[in-house]
């Protein structure tokens, strides 16, 4: 299996207070080719921050990155921002959440999406639009010589989503990042974005890191599964895998507390507490142990590894092993 | 465009007709009249009373609006009372001076102040937006007319490199190139000192609209296909922190009409500005409805202005 891309112990911190805080906290995963890996974590948990720090979209002087990205032989996280630029756009690209502001308001979306192919290639002014042209046919756009001429309030939410697709795609890259590409959607428009996105993977044998907190898309899209919790990853597994053993107290709290339409419920099940904020994060110790108080502190490993519990499967700390749900009538279910 | 345009046109036209009214109340309302200084406590107040009726200061309100409203709609704003001139010939005289020290101004205060606008937001946190800043505050603190008398005594009297008053050098005929020369002369000290002092608000605004849009959605995507910092800032973040500039420049090119009272008072230079505070002095009603009239009228071409210099700036707005 040919690794794209390969993560070693990513942390990234913020300057808060003259201190950096890890909002990334020792993350280490790989991309392998034509494969849709899904990042899957709620709001706060560190997501977005590992996409972006692969980017390296960061401002350098408020944010330290620590650790390796590998990319073709190349650390990504040590390269200076020319160096980026040369893989930005052209090897690695990015879509992202709100394709509204994403978009420069002041410019058609031709324009836009044509932008990379001028820093990227040797292609001439009509060749570029000519590409223009094809790209907004290949992400679905019924009528490209018109659209490219638009400007993006004029487009639908969709449309411009297809438009940001558009961009990342332009110079064949090998790796998409989309960070929550659906999340700013119609759930119709979300299935059909999400298609696309297969779609052209299958097309190009892109690598695609998809980045979201609904377990929905992942299902239906992802090979591979990484699930994040304050910083860390607390469990990686094929999506099958994932799905029907999950293993890890915080992956499956999130499964229970997707609605159930065949169970009669008055309550929905939520997660108790709130993702600590990265000032409080306790540092060490498993970082999911105040949200299940119900499971002794012996449960836990005082120093959380990532155990292979099956191959390519998986779990942090040992937590897993004792944990159990409490019904609010006070009885417990595995 | 051209409808809403006309529209808008036709808009100003109660709008104006009300404006004319306060105008002429508040005008009547002001103490004193136009003879004041012309009469002494001894002349003779048969006399007086010949000159109000001769003036038609003695008919009622009413007749008096509109007699001044239906000549004003005919162009005719009277006879100003110091001048003894035609009121429009007078201000147009003038509002030709103001209009060529605004214009050079402007231009220069634009000069000054966009490119350190631009700077201060592009390098924050650094020295050089550090001293930017210091530089637009300690401007904003000077009052117009010390710098001006700072300016007048030092270029001006001591050094002699500038005129001290008026628009022009009586030495040269109308026409010839020395007049011209002159004339440009004349404008450089009073245009320095203004564009000097002027810059605050544009150089604060496009800081802080840079520093924003520097964190916006588009910048990243921008920054994510890879193309070079100087592009995105050119492409991407001037073009988007230039709007609220553009959106006052209606309100800038109107304005050119206006003057500056500081600075032509202190300069001598006989404009818009300084004839509006001399004909509030004098009492010459005539000249100052006049005044007052065209810069409402200013005011509201300036906010279509504004409008249409949007529309065409920004494709989200649109005039319908």
């Amino acid at each position: 299996m040919d690794v794209l891309l390969e993560i070693k112990e990513l942390h990234t911190g913020f300057r808060m207070n003259d201190t950096f805080y890890n909002a990334v906290d020792g993350v280490s995963l790989s991309l392998r080719k034509n494969e849709i890996l899904a990042i899957v974590g709620e709001s706060g948990c560190g997501k977005s921050t590992l996409a972006t720090s692969i980017m390296g979209l960061f401002d350098q002087r408020t944010t330290r990155i620590q650790g390796e990205i590998l990319y073709q032989q190349k650390n990504l996280a040590a390269l200076t921002e020319e160096q980026l630029n040369e893989v930005r756009g052209l090897e690695i690209s990015m879509i992202f959440q709100d394709p509204l502001s994403a978009l420069n308001p002041l410019m058609r979306v031709g324009d836009q999406i044509e932008e990379g192919l001028i820093y990227h290639t040797d292609l001439s002014k009509e060749e570029r639009k000519q590409r223009v042209l094809t790209l907004l046919q290949q992400v679905g756009i019924q009528d490209p010589k018109h659209v490219a001429r638009q400007f993006p309030h004029q487009l639908s939410g969709g449309m411009r989503q297809r438009i940001m697709i558009a961009i990342a795609i332009c110079c064949k890259p090998k790796i998409i990042i989309a960070d929550e590409p659906t999340t700013a959607l119609d759930v119709t428009i979300q299935a059909q974005i999400l298609d696309l996105l297969v779609e052209l993977q299958k097309e190009t044998g892109a690598g695609i890191i998809l980045i979201t907190h609904d377990l929905g898309v992942v299902a239906e899209v992802a090979d591979r599964v990484v699930v994040m919790y304050a910083g860390e990853i607390v469990e990686e597994a094929p999506i099958k895998e994932l799905f029907l053993h999950p293993q890890h107290p915080y992956t499956r709290s999130l499964f229970h507390s997707i609605p159930q339409m065949n169970k009669k419920s008055d309550r929905l099940n939520v997660i108790e507490g709130i993702v600590p904020s990265l000032i409080h994060l306790p540092r060490s110790g498993c970082r999911f142990a105040d949200r299940i108080p119900w499971i002794p502190q012996e449960a836990h490993e005082e120093n959380p590894q990532l155990h292979e519990i099956s191959p390519g499967h998986f779990v942090r700390c040992t937590c897993w092993k004792s944990f159990y749900f409490n019904t609010r009538k006070g009885e417990r279910y595995v | 465009m051209w409808k809403t345009i006309v529209r808008r046109l036709f808009i100003m036209i109660p709008q104006l007709f009300v404006l004319s009214i306060i105008i002429f109340i508040l005008a009547k309302f002001m103490p004193g009249d136009p003879f004041t200084g012309l009469i002494t406590p001894e002349t003779d107040p048969a006399r007086i009373e010949e000159l109000s009726e001769k003036a038609g200061l003695n008919d009622p309100l009413y007749v008096q609006y509109i007699r001044w409203i239906g000549n004003a709609i005919q162009g005719d704003f009277g006879i100003s009372y110091t001048f003894k001139r035609d009121v429009g010939e007078l201000v147009g005289e003038r509002a030709l001076n103001t209009f060529w020290l605004s214009l050079f101004s402007v231009i220069l205060l634009y000069f000054i102040a966009i490119p350190l606008g631009i700077l201060a937001g592009r390098y924050q946190h650094s020295r050089l937006e550090k001293s930017i800043v210091l530089y637009s505050f300690i401007t904003y603190a000077i009052p117009t007319f010390v710098l001006s008398l700072v300016f007048l005594y030092l270029f001006g009297f001591k050094l002699e490199w500038f005129p001290t008053s008026g628009s022009v050098d009586i030495r040269y005929d109308e026409g010839t190139f020395g007049y011209y020369w002159s004339k440009f002369y004349h404008i450089i000290l009073p245009a320095i000192t203004y564009a000097l002092l002027g810059t605050t608000g544009i150089i604060q605004y496009l800081r802080s609209e840079i520093i924003d849009a520097k964190a916006m959605d588009y910048v990243r995507t921008a920054r994510s296909k890879g193309i070079p910092m100087r592009i995105v800032y050119s492409k991407h973040i001037f073009r988007n922190s230039l709007l609220p500039i553009a959106a006052f420049l209606g309100f800038t090119i109107t304005g050119l009409l206006g003057g500056s009272i500081f600075i032509e008072t202190i300069f001598g230079y006989p404009g818009m500005g300084q004839l509006f505070v001399s004909s509030i002095n004098s009492r010459d009603y005539s000249v100052i409805t006049a005044l007052v009239m065209l810069f409402g009228f200013l005011t509201l071409l300036g906010s279509l202005l504004s409008d249409i210099i949007m529309s065409i700036v920004d494709p989200r707005i649109r005039i319908e």
